[in-house]
């Protein structure tokens, strides 16, 4: 493919500043860890420079699960471009499908029925378990506990069994859809649920059991990876990494969307700011996690879950057969999409990372003109060096675990 | 609007030359380029928006100028605000003033810009690719760019595609 622009070349003087002078000088060894490293969550790249076996530099190298999403999604209908909004952060599909939904929802101005608001709170709280139960997992594992890890994911199967149980699908669900929710939620949704509140407060005494007090934990984490609030802050982070750091910036609490505000929550906070204040926020958070879930369910009203809509929700099949109109919505809405009003919006919500937002720009028609994603990994990860950078490489894993990144969701 | 957004709609009108608009609740302020770093320090320093969520951009096409306008979304953690700033950037010789000294995790978004828009962020202390290969031809989030796909085989071209396929030693 010919294109006008100039083909960029990349010199190895380009690239030099990157790592000291020592390293040119050979004094320091170079070591490429990952792309395909399993303490690197993902297909993370880091080119590290190490002196002995300290970490002098740290250069983050990211882009190899870039799938071109925000691409893809503009020349998609709003119905259909929420598919892919599934595969962004692979942990946390209901939160994705919110945030885009919200954004939309701004937009064209429809009504969410109470019903649905409540299952999208239930449903992003199981989520935000199963996505801590990974960290958890897979971050006890960086630092050598293996059990916790086979007992986590154990975990998370029950979980992910409620999303197959209302949405058919175990992680890409798209069960949130603008103007409601795909359809109501089986009756047995309601037992499902009810038996994760009832196991799991003990499940995560006996996670805390392997790993709060453990003295090998301990050593591993107490102190390391060090961040300040405002080193936090000037580099973007959010989520539970930022609280870790003492800030209670929390957008379920701050800016309510879907009827967090009818629940009541805390939001944990711890002020050291390394690997061990960030386990102990997450611990907290999956009890606060549960607490919303018990809350929703227990006051989990009657009526519809979707919008009234039909320009923007999809007539339900009964109708099709009866009634000329919802024919032609329906007809309307899976060929041509509806039309979004010209203008741009931003919508976050708290994703088990952070602030998961959505820029969207749209120019009066049924595709999106432009989609962005802020991706809370993104920006956790860029603060990565800061932390890393004179400790061990044994504790370069364990920070890395600490910060949770997706790079699903790094990399769009 | 938001009371609190007053001094800054003010500050932003008055001071920098910005046009403040308001949609679907959120407030959008359209700032001229030249004064966007000494504005946004002014928000940090100022009105406490120590949180600089995103940075992103939105091409209108080849025809239209200015070609882009680049989005800052600004966050003030304690009191809880939101603000857009939209700065227009040509096609032609499209740069804006790098925010690296203001905020630090402008660094990485602005390498994104580049990447994806071409946009160059002047002053900026590292200006790689950072989600496309290094050698990667042209800039793909632009509305002149294809979205690539692979041409389906059919009689009437059968030929022609399958000379362009990779042929394997067996």
């Amino acid at each position: 493919m010919s294109t006008p622009y100039a083909l960029p070349e990349v010199t190895l003087d380009e690239i030099k500043h990157l790592v000291s002078q020592r390293a040119l000088d050979g004094e320091t060894v170079l070591l490429n860890m990952g792309p395909q490293h399993p303490s690197t969550h993902g297909v993370l790249r880091l080119l590290l420079e190490l002196d002995g076996e300290t970490v002098v530099t740290c250069v983050p190298d990211i882009g190899f699960l870039h799938t071109g999403i925000e691409k893809n999604m503009e020349a998609k209908t709003y119905l259909k471009a929420e598919v892919m909004t599934d595969r962004l952060d692979y942990l946390n599909t209901v939160g994705n499908n919110l945030a885009y939904c919200l954004a939309v929802e701004k937009m064209i101005e429809v009504e969410i029925p109470p019903r649905a608001q409540a299952i999208r709170v239930i449903l992003a709280e199981l989520q935000r378990l199963a996505s801590h139960l990974v960290w958890l997992g897979t971050s006890a594992l960086d630092v050598a506990a293996m059990s916790v890890f086979l007992y986590a994911f154990r975990e998370r199967e029950i979980i992910l069994d409620v999303l197959e149980l209302v949405s058919g699908q175990r992680m890409m669900t798209t069960f949130i859809r603008p103007g409601g929710i795909w359809r109501d939620v089986p009756v047995e949704f309601d037992d499902a649920v009810r038996n994760i509140l009832n196991t799991f407060p003990k499940r995560i005494d006996e996670y805390e059991d392997l790993l709060t007090k453990n003295p090998l934990f301990l050593d591993r984490t107490l102190g390391i990876g060090k961040m300040s609030l405002e080193e936090a802050l000037s580099y973007g982070v959010t989520g539970s990494t930022l609280r870790g750091s003492g800030s209670d910036w929390d957008l379920r609490k701050k800016r309510p969307y879907s009827g967090y505000e009818q629940y009541d929550f805390e939001v944990p906070v711890a002020t050291e700011g390394d690997v061990y204040a960030r386990y102990l926020v997450r611990i907290r958070e999956m009890r606060e996690s549960l607490k919303i879930i018990e809350q929703a369910l227990d006051k989990l009203p009657l009526g519809p879950v979707n919008s009234n809509d039909h320009k923007f929700v999809p007539p339900p099949r009964s109708e099709l057969g009866t009634s000329m109109e919802a024919l032609i919505h329906h007809f309307k809405l899976w060929t041509e999409g509806f039309d979004v009003p010209k203008g741009s919006v931003y919508a976050a919500v708290e994703s088990p990372r952070g602030e998961l937002g959505v820029f969207l720009e749209s120019d009066g028609g049924p595709k999106p003109y432009r989609v962005h994603w802020r991706t809370p990994s993104f920006n956790n990860l860029e603060v990565l060096p800061l932390m890393a950078e004179g400790l061990l490489v044994a504790d370069l894993v364990a920070i890395i675990g600490s910060v949770d990144i997706v790079l699903g969701d790094v990399d769009r | 609007m938001d009371k609190q957004f007053q001094a800054i709609v003010q500050m932003l009108e008055k001071d920098f030359g910005a046009e403040v608009s308001e949609f679907c609740g959120e407030v959008q302020a359209v700032l001229p380029a030249e004064n966007l770093v000494a504005a946004s320090q002014k928000l940090r320093d100022k009105f406490e928006f120590a949180l600089l969520s995103t940075i992103t951009a939105t091409d209108y096409g080849l025809e239209e100028s200015p070609r882009f306008h680049v989005v800052y979304i600004f966050n003030s953690l304690s009191k809880n605000l939101q603000l857009m700033v939209r700065v227009p950037v040509d096609g032609e010789n499209s740069t804006i003033p790098t925010l690296t000294v203001v905020y630090k995790n402008a660094n990485w978004r602005e390498r994104e810009l580049w990447d994806m828009f071409g946009i160059t962020a002047e002053g900026h202390p590292d200006l790689r690719r950072i989600l496309m290969p290094d050698d990667w031809d042209g800039y793909p989030l632009r509305k002149d760019y294809p979205l690539g796909y692979e041409e389906p085989q059919f009689t009437f071209n059968f030929e022609e595609i399958d000379l362009s396929k990779p042929k394997g030693e067996f």
